[in-house]
């Protein structure tokens, strides 16, 4: 796959490559490389932000991933404007020609957005597994956790479901080797990331508490409460308190 | 049972991890919306086999595509892909699936439903969209838009229109999957890029609207590297852990961290959706300049199908209202 150059955003130092993948007929991806890392998801933030205001023509809808950029497209339009390319190097050359502009404003700074935890043991079913594998104590483990403030790098896998990071070294956990139910609410680490899962559902994180937020309502117009760019902070509740807020979201 | 409402998907919301859902054969939820001269992405009712006995309490102008499940109207046969007056108090039923796994229902005008995030597509993990978010149950009443004009079929039970469509999926089909080179097609060893293009694939028992899981000979990766998550599509075909593979159906997920080695093309993705568990299939590779050629050869006869059946609907409407 060729590689291109991309002179580039004012908040990339250096001059960034990146590779376009086809995701078939109808999508394209592009990827800046299989890493997580903050500039570059800013950069990848940045453009789909600008994508958000500028659209372009054809385009369906763009989805930002950790170090990634997908654009789902309308074949069928595209090839009524394209002449004798093919809707992807078509596309693919649009992306090319905007990736390659000045582009003067940053992303979006996201919201500050503080998460109410419940760390009992009822909750964080996997602490106790953590923090024998770690060797580290619990409160440590939830000391840790609630001390740092994450980063929104990506929405996917349900509905809501915020990839966040980086979590503390000494409390990143491998995932499961089976999936298990987890409960609504949530609060897990794979690897270095933390996420909360918004709906009932398997899954493969190490659970350390549970939110009593509704991270996901379809009665909502914007039916999610994270947007991906947020930063998130997590702060330790009683479990009377999770079920006083809890009642009152009801 | 597994009928839920269903349209040509939910687009724009992939950035909050909601899923575009919609008909597994977008094709035949077309065919069926056009036949009626009802936009293709009007809701349909998306069936499996066994599907639901569905009572008209008023008259009707229906018309099923896809599946054939072996109907009838008040136990009289009726064809698939053909327009249907039916009369209030009439009952459709669904015998037995005769070749493909999905049937649609089309409803001249609609049906009364409320929009979510401006798709009437069923989002059955997130409860919501289609009717109440979920699969039909018994007893649900399904409300029909009302038409401005008399669909009764006289004193009939129902009566069969005198256009249709054909069965094919307006492509030829080559009885290979057609495939466009994934991200990582390249992590696969010589031997497994051999063995993908070359072996059966044979659709497992555990599949469904979110992926079909094939088994076959496993296939090795080259890397141990892994992958952060990033963008699926339907028709990603993805290489597991344990080395099977996986085909991302109507309902996959978003994002996901495994190897995407291909995806299948837009026009071939209804068969796919048609076919059931223990169905062998194989896979060839394609490129854009193909693929994209059918998609615009399956939309143009999409659209001529749309012009020439609304010209007879009507033709037959203004007969109708002069007899």
């Amino acid at each position: 796959m060729p590689a291109f150059t991309l002179p580039l955003y004012n908040l990339m130092p250096e001059k960034t490559l990146y590779k376009i993948f086809s995701l078939g007929d109808s999508g394209l991806t592009v990827d800046f490389g299989n890493i997580i890392d903050e500039s570059l998801n800013k950069l990848v933030h940045t453009a789909f932000f600008q994508l958000q205001k500028d659209p372009i023509p054809g385009m369906i809808e763009a989805l930002p991933a950790y170090s990634s950029l997908t654009v789902y497209y309308d074949t069928f339009f595209i090839r009524k404007i394209s002449g004798q390319k093919t809707a992807f190097e078509w596309m693919s050359e649009k992306i090319k020609e905007y990736l390659s502009k000045e582009k003067n404003e940053n992303e979006n700074s996201g919201s500050l957005i503080r998460i109410p935890v419940c760390y009992e043991k009822e909750y964080g079913i996997d602490l106790e597994w953590i923090a024998s594998q770690n060797n580290i104590p619990v409160e440590e483990i939830i000391d840790l956790h609630k001390s740092a403030t994450y980063r929104v790098y990506m929405l996917g896998f349900l509905p809501g479901f915020a990839y966040m990071g980086m979590v503390n070294e000494k409390i990143a956990s491998p995932r499961k080797q089976q999936p298990l139910p987890v409960e609504a609410g949530s609060v897990g680490i794979a690897g270095k990331q933390t996420g909360i899962y918004p709906l009932r559902s398997p899954g493969g994180w190490q659970i350390i508490g549970r939110t009593p937020l509704k991270l996901f309502d379809k009665e909502k117009k914007n039916p999610t409460l994270f947007r991906s760019g947020d930063s998130v902070q997590f702060y330790s509740i009683t479990k009377d308190e999770f079920e006083n807020i809890k009642s009152r979201n009801a | 049972m597994l009928d839920t409402i269903q349209d040509l998907g939910r687009q724009g919301y992939q950035q909050v991890g909601i899923n575009p859902t919609g008909a597994m054969d977008q094709y035949a939820a077309a065919i069926a919306n056009i036949l009626i001269g009802n936009h293709p992405n009007e809701p349909v009712i998306e069936m499996h086999f066994p599907a639901a006995t569905i009572l008209f309490e008023h008259p009707a102008m229906i018309s099923l595509s896809g599946a054939d499940f072996n109907v009838s109207i008040n136990e009289n046969p009726v064809p698939i892909n053909h327009p249907v007056l039916v009369n209030k108090n009439t009952t459709l039923q669904f015998h037995s699936p005769k070749n493909k796994s999905r049937c649609y229902l089309a409803i001249k005008g609609g049906m009364k439903l409320p929009k979510w995030l401006n798709s009437y597509s069923t989002n059955l993990k997130a409860e919501a969209g289609g009717f109440s978010g979920r699969r039909l149950l018994k007893d649900d009443v399904i409300e029909l838009n009302e038409l401005t004009y008399s669909i009764q079929p006289d004193e009939n039970d129902f009566k069969i229109l005198p256009w249709k469509a054909n069965e094919d999926f307006g492509i030829e089909y080559p009885g290979q999957l057609m495939v466009l080179p994934g991200a990582e097609w390249e992590w696969l060893d010589a031997s497994s890029q051999e063995k993908f293009l070359k072996n059966p694939f044979f659709i497992s028992h555990n599949s469904d609207r979110m992926g079909y899981h094939l088994a076959s000979e496993p296939l090795h990766s080259t890397t141990k590297s892994e992958l952060v998550s990033s963008a699926v599509s339907f028709g990603s075909i993805q290489l597991l852990p344990d080395g099977q593979l996986i085909i991302l159906m109507a309902d996959h997920q978003t994002t996901g961290g495994y190897p995407r080695l291909g995806n299948i093309i837009s026009v071939h993705l209804p068969m796919l959706a048609q076919m059931k568990a223990g169905d062998k299939i194989r896979f060839n590779f394609t490129d854009h300049q193909a693929a994209e050629s059918l998609l615009l050869k399956q939309q143009q006869h999409l659209l001529q199908l749309e012009i020439a059946c609304k010209l007879r609907l009507e033709n037959y409407i203004h007969e109708m209202s002069h007899d």
